[in-house]
């Protein structure tokens, strides 16, 4: 992978490792959770989890002052928690309950935050890419200094309206990040059969937008790239470009039968880049933390996370009459 | 003969039509290597080629828009919009493109195109995964529109619509995919290879478009219905004890207006079933057909039973989902009336 890599010397604090350890853990513990709940019949339909992808989204909310704005598509557990939307509101709009963010109007796939800046999840692939130019076209009018972050998949960036948006994001100087979460696949398909030049982040090169790869398994190197991204944005320079190469480690939804790629690919990628355990060996030999701050923050987590499941399972479906508000004012 | 699902029925038609003819060419998101997410086009890369069935990127306007392309030069593209709610980005191509350029052309260019698209809910995708926008392109002229609601009718159907100099939208409800589900979603899912209309005639044999299915004969009301609702107005029927007559339409877009006028004046009473949503449904198109041919014949109000002019709900969609109990009730009520 010809991504960048953080320094070998990581400007970072003990205190910042701990956190993106965290974040990133109750990430994965969190869609683990939902894989369980999938399972036993709790959650129904379309559930995209975003194990193996955690440390993109962490790494780049590194990055983000309060104001800043995200959106994303459908696998948006991750970018939910991440900036810091609440567990138990999440879980219960997988479960399709009256505690969920979108009392149960959304499903996983739809979520939103006013509070946390969080402009959804959308189902359809491709489409909260100009919505997020249109958020950096509000954030410019009003002259706040803010960014937005527009999170896609590398499947997602063959859309045409994509293009579209490249260009008038350049040719406004929107104030806009385009991430794009390059996991390889998109479905069923690998990013070769579908893509003709697979390098995702020169494509903006074309409308003056300025593009890097970054190692989505390090947390660190995203980080960096965050924090380039969004001085350029904020210097008013317009759109920047980052592709993130990742890996899920989950089918592409619940309903996945897995048989576009080896068994072992995935195994390979677990054991030799996993994010978490990345920054787990690098608290541990740089002594930020011991095994037990370590195993206390995974019990931490594990309440979270249970409290969130509990709370799901026990919200009450949303009352009838929910299924006709918030269709017109 | 053999028992197959609607999937492997669907597969077959492929199979047929592109052994017997090499102007067939099949693709979309998914549909070669991976053989599409529900299955329909597994194999036919393998048996056929990549230059025959392949993957396109995600990009819904593009696969349309090169289709057309390839029709309108002698080609007989066969593509697969992955889900009916993701084909909105391809709307401008179908309208202004696929539907008209016969038209504008003085006919010297054709678009013998089928765009197929898993349609309908009932599998708990919510907004983005469960819509039936037949209406939209049955409003839109120059196009047909199909929707097989079995196994044996997936594949004549299909075949027809392949066979077509024409523009076919061709909506499979992806419900009925796996066996006759007839809204009760609480009971075991019944399967296509016990069912009679499971059993599909091998070889190349076409059902025309249309052409109507009386699916159950009866004298007391017509109920018209396609796709996944047919087996919702049988259940209904059978629950209620009213012996309603339902009619199978298969083909919206050409009608086949002659078997519906026929059962009316037999029945002198109309239900109108569908799963999309009310209001400028195809629906209102039905009444205003049965009530300009048979309203002499009528002996009480027409009553439709649909989905609700909402979103199509995530957590409620069996409050939204036109099952047995609210065809049956207006089965009842049109009965007294
Ligand atoms: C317009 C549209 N087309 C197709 C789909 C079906 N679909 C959902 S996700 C997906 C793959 C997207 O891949 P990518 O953008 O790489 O994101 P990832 O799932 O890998 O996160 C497809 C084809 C959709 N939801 N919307
Ligand atoms: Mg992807």
């Amino acid at each position: 992978m010809a991504a960048k890599r953080a320094a070998k010397k990581p400007n970072v604090s003990g205190e910042e490792l701990r956190q993106y350890y965290r974040d990133m853990l109750l990430i994965r513990r969190f869609e683990e959770k939902a894989g369980q709940l999938y399972g036993m019949g709790l959650i129904g339909g379309f559930c995209h989890l975003y194990i193996g992808q955690e440390a993109v989204v962490v790494g780049l909310e590194a990055a983000t002052e309060e104001g800043d704005k995200r959106i994303t598509s459908y696998r948006d557990h991750g970018h939910m928690l991440a900036c810091g939307m609440d567990a138990n509101g999440v879980m219960a709009e997988l479960t399709g309950r009256e505690g969920g963010y979108s009392k149960g109007k959304g499903g996983s796939m739809h979520m939103f935050s006013k509070e946390k800046h969080f402009y959804g999840g959308h189902g359809i692939v491709g489409a909260q890419v100009p919505l997020g130019a249109g958020l950096a076209f509000a954030d410019q009018y009003k002259d706040n200094g803010r960014v937005t972050f527009t999170y896609f998949g590398d499947g997602a960036a063959n859309q045409g309206q994509v293009y579209e948006t490249f260009n008038m994001a350049a040719l406004w100087d929107l104030p806009v990040i385009f991430v794009i979460e390059n996991n390889q696949y998109a479905m069923g398909t690998a990013q070769a059969r579908s893509t003709s030049s697979q390098d995702i982040y020169k494509r903006g090169e074309a409308f003056g937008i300025p593009g890097e790869m970054v190692d989505g398994m390090d947390v660190l190197a995203v980080k960096d790239a965050s924090e380039r991204a969004v001085k350029h944005c904020r210097s008013g320079k317009g759109p920047y470009i980052l592709e993130v190469k990742t890996y899920r480690y989950r089918g592409h939804s619940m309903s996945d039968p897995a048989k576009y790629r080896t068994r072992e690919e995935v195994q390979k990628m677990r054991e030799e880049r996993d994010p978490i355990e990345n920054v787990r060996q690098m608290l541990l030999t740089g002594k930020h933390a011991t095994e037990d701050d370590l195993k206390a923050i995974d019990k931490e987590i594990k309440a979270v996370v249970n409290a969130s499941a509990d709370f799901a399972k026990e919200s009450p479906l949303p009352d009838e009459a929910e299924l006709w508000t918030d269709i017109y004012a | 003969m053999a028992q197959m699902t609607m999937i492997e029925a669907i597969r077959e038609a492929h199979d047929v039509a592109m052994a017997a003819d090499d102007k067939v060419v099949v693709f979309g998101e998914d549909v070669g290597f991976f053989g599409g997410v529900f299955r329909c086009t597994a194999g036919l890369q393998e048996k056929y080629g990549k230059s025959r069935c392949f993957d396109a990127p995600i990009n819904e306007s593009g696969i349309v828009g090169t289709a057309i392309g390839m029709a309108a030069y002698g080609l007989k593209p066969v593509i697969e919009i992955q889900f009916a709610d993701y084909v909105y980005p391809a709307y401008d191509q179908i309208v202004s493109e696929a539907a008209r350029l016969r038209h504008r052309s003085n006919g010297d260019f054709t678009c013998p195109l089928v765009i197929r698209m898993p349609t309908g809910g009932g599998i708990f995708g919510g907004q983005t995964h469960s819509q039936s926008p037949e209406a939209i392109f049955t409003h839109v002229s120059g196009l047909k529109v199909v929707i097989p609601s079995n196994p044996r009718d997936a594949k004549g159907l299909l075949l027809a619509a392949i066979e077509d100099p024409d523009p076919v939208i061709f909506l499979e409800p992806k419900r009925l995919y796996n066996g006759p589900f007839d809204g009760h979603h609480d009971k075991p899912i019944e399967s296509w290879k016990k069912h009679p209309q499971g059993d599909v005639p091998e070889g190349s044999e076409i059902i025309p478009l249309g052409k109507a299915h009386v699916q159950r004969e009866g004298v007391d009301v017509t109920v018209l219905a396609y796709g996944t609702m047919v087996y919702v107005a049988e259940a209904a029927a059978a629950e209620t004890g009213v012996d309603a007559e339902v009619i199978d339409l298969r083909t919206l877009m050409p009608l086949d207006l002659d078997t519906i006028v026929e059962s009316v004046k037999k029945t002198g009473r109309c239900v109108v079933v569908h799963e999309a949503t009310r209001t400028s449904g195809f629906g209102g198109e039905l009444m205003s057909l049965v009530q300009e041919a048979c309203f002499y014949h009528l002996e009480a109000p027409m009553i439709r039973v649909t989905g609700w002019d909402t979103p199509y709900p995530h957590a409620q969609e069996w409050e939204y989902f036109p099952g047995p109990g609210r065809v049956g009730e207006a089965l009842r009520k049109v009965m007294e009336d």
